[in-house]
């Protein structure tokens, strides 16, 4: 059976914008990611989804809450030392191949640098381990010594995959890898990291606000809003069976390659937008948006609680009073 | 193109270039389409493929110089758009063709109140006083659904999300009843439920208004919601047109089979796994002699790296729109294959 990877408990990140006012960009989110699987994120701008993930890694403070990583508690705050020790662990690919690769450094020394901080490798292993990175992500090793306005941007993407990789982490925070490259480049970094997953036994958390892309390379699908889950479970069941009146809302917001379909497609009330996240109160997050709202859904913040799906019979996660 | 339609606008052999320090950039080559009163076009396509590029030819909003209009024709109804006076051309944007963008912002001024804008447009256009505008704008933002449009038009753009500024947007192009509205990426920058509320206030609009929209897109399914007609481009040229079925269900172009087969599809009955089309596209400063996508073409054959295919005539829809792609496989004499849909399939 599955082993237990990463658990996150009551996990919040707030930012304080001055004495009286914070941002809750992270309220609470418990989740536990298992070993070898995609656990795929989904959410609008402002849901929390990327500060969830840069603070599962230590990059953000926790303002509250436990991540644990094999049982094993993460520090709240990371020190270098921290850094250190857990980025051989857990990597990071990150959205923008633009910016987040250093533009005075070549694709070899961005590939390089984990490698050379983590291990005592003399540099012909290094140069060796990277070529052999550069081929595995699909380049060729002579273009090590390029810079990475000379790249592509599926290619500038594959060498912050290579980056990420050459640590053999077993843990990678996957932030929109896909969303700043084109239709036909985006299929070959998926593909890319499925395979990835496969051949290195890697866990993902693939954090996207593409449903269909999330549901195609994810095992299991979470909802977020408003910093908070809304619902969580295998990732066909949540697109096709959605329970939490957001996420339906996602679905029939989501444009299928269909006329047909399109056509087809049932109208459904799609008003408002999300929230500010600023000194969030009670109640539930949605309730201002949901065209199924209740009285109880203004006053008390709905829990995660299991719901069985009678399709398939597997539990999902659920955050919404409908199912109490 | 002239096929019999009833087209408002009309597009023929379109070439611009760029003069840039790299050499001459071929960005748009022999572009021609047709526009039918009261329905959408798509033109889908990926960056850098010249769809941006085509619109701004006939809106006269290509810089010039570096820009350059080589050769072509754009008639909006008897009038030629191309080489036409920067007078002329302003009685035209805004009056009889309106135009959003993908990014609200950069066409809305961040220190003027957002009724105050529209009502310079109601000013100029429509020749309003400013009282006269200010109750029009209210109206306008009531008609793309903005709540409280009356206390929303005194405040400012940084007061409003994007969501909200794309709604004015449409707002400030609806503002002269234009024949045509061109939306270029409207809803790129947007999250999917936004996204979802403006293209069906672009629908009731269409619907009232009997507007016809060229809509620029690179997302197949925001496509197969809008369009009647969809144009594919690929490295400036138009490689595939037809009815939105035809372009979907019985695509003649490889170009055209790689994007769908390239982006996820939710169909349940479809086991699907993404094929992702290798390479990138040409270096449109040396555009390729022959076929534009030959170096990424699954089924490319020696002659395509020589020779440039036509535009093919395959079918016509029921409706009576052309479908055309620009593939060799497409002549009588090519080898048959089940890998595009054969003109020869279709007439036998």
């Amino acid at each position: 059976m599955s082993e237990l990877l990463l658990e996150t408990r009551g996990l919040k990140r707030y930012f304080r914008l001055d004495r009286r006012r914070q941002v809750h960009a992270v309220d609470g989110v418990s989740l536990a990611i298992q070993a070898n699987e995609i656990l795929g994120l989904v959410g609008e701008s402002g849901s929390g989804k990327s500060t969830f993930g840069k603070t599962v890694l230590g990059l953000h403070d926790k303002t509250e809450g436990e991540v644990r990583y094999r049982g094993e508690l993460l520090p709240s705050r990371y020190r270098s030392a921290d850094f250190q020790r857990w980025s051989r662990t857990m990597q990071m690919i990150f959205q923008d191949p633009y910016s987040s690769l250093n533009p005075r450094m070549t694709a070899g020394e961005i590939i390089a640098e984990g490698l050379s901080l983590h291990s005592d490798l003399s540099a012909a292993a290094v140069r060796e381990e990277v070529a052999r990175w550069l081929v595995q992500v699909g380049l060729s090793p002579d273009h090590a010594s390029r810079y990475p306005h000379e790249f592509s941007g599926g290619q500038r993407q594959r060498i912050g995959i290579a980056r990420a990789m050459i640590v053999k982490p077993e843990f990678v925070v996957c932030d929109e890898p896909i969303s700043a490259l084109d239709v036909s480049v985006q299929a070959q970094v998926i593909n890319l990291l499925s395979e990835l997953k496969t051949s290195f036994g890697l866990t993902l958390l693939f954090i996207a606000h593409d449903l269909s892309m999330v549901r195609y390379v994810s095992d299991r699908m979470a909802v977020m809003y408003l910093g908070a889950l809304a619902e969580l479970g295998p990732a066909d069941d949540v697109f096709y069976r959605a329970m939490h009146p957001y996420t339906r809302m996602l679905v029939a917001s989501n444009p299928e390659p269909d006329p047909d379909v399109e056509r087809r497609r049932a109208p459904e009330p799609i008003d408002g937008e999300i929230p500010s996240p600023v000194n969030v109160g009670a109640g539930c997050r949605f309730a201002g948006r949901c065209p199924e709202v209740m009285a109880r859904c203004r006053e008390v913040t709905p829990e995660l609680i299991p719901v069985k799906d009678h399709s398939s019979g597997a539990i999902r996660q659920v955050a919404c009073h409908l199912y109490d | 193109m002239t096929d019999g339609h009833d087209h408002v606008l009309t597009v023929e052999h379109l070439e611009v270039e760029f003069d840039t320090y790299g050499g001459t950039v071929h960005a748009v080559r022999d572009v021609s389409f047709g526009l039918r009163r009261g329905r959408t076009l798509a033109i889908v396509g990926e960056s850098g493929c010249g769809k941006s590029v085509t619109v701004q030819a006939l809106m006269g909003l290509i810089p010039m110089p570096p820009g350059r209009v080589t050769r072509g024709s754009a008639k909006l109804g008897d009038t030629e758009l191309l080489g036409l006076p920067e007078r002329e051309l302003n009685r035209i944007r805004g009056n009889r063709i309106g135009m959003i963008f993908q990014d609200p912002m950069s066409s809305l001024n961040p220190t003027m109140r957002i009724g105050d804008q529209i009502v310079e447009t109601l000013r100029v256009h429509r020749g309003m006083s400013i009282r006269e505008g200010l109750r029009e704008a209210v109206t306008l933002l009531d008609r793309v659904r903005i709540p409280e449009a009356s206390q929303r038009a005194r405040q400012y753009p940084f007061e409003f999300s994007g969501g909200m500024l794309q709604r004015v947007m449409i707002a400030v192009a609806l503002a002269c009843s234009p024949e045509v509205l061109i939306a270029d990426e409207p809803t790129t920058a947007l999250d999917v439920t936004i996204q979802a509320q403006i293209l069906e206030i672009m629908q009731a609009l269409q619907r009232e208004e009997g507007m016809s929209i060229i809509l620029i897109t690179h997302d197949l399914g925001v496509v197969a919601r809008m369009a009647d007609d969809v144009a594919v481009m690929y490295a400036g040229q138009i490689v595939e047109t037809g009815s939105v079925d035809d372009i979907f269900h019985r695509g003649g172009h490889p170009y055209t089979i790689g994007l769908r087969r390239a982006t996820p599809s939710n169909d349940p009955e479809r086991k699907q796994t993404l094929e992702p089309i290798e390479g990138s596209p040409p270096d449109l400063f040396h555009p390729p002699v022959g076929c534009g996508y030959f170096a990424r073409c699954p089924h490319a054959m020696r002659l395509c790296e020589t020779n440039m295919p036509e535009a093919f005539e395959l079918a016509r829809s029921p409706e009576g729109v052309l479908h055309s792609a620009r593939c060799w496989l497409q002549h009588a004499a090519a080898p048959r294959t089940a890998a595009v849909n054969q003109r020869r399939s279709v007439s036998s």
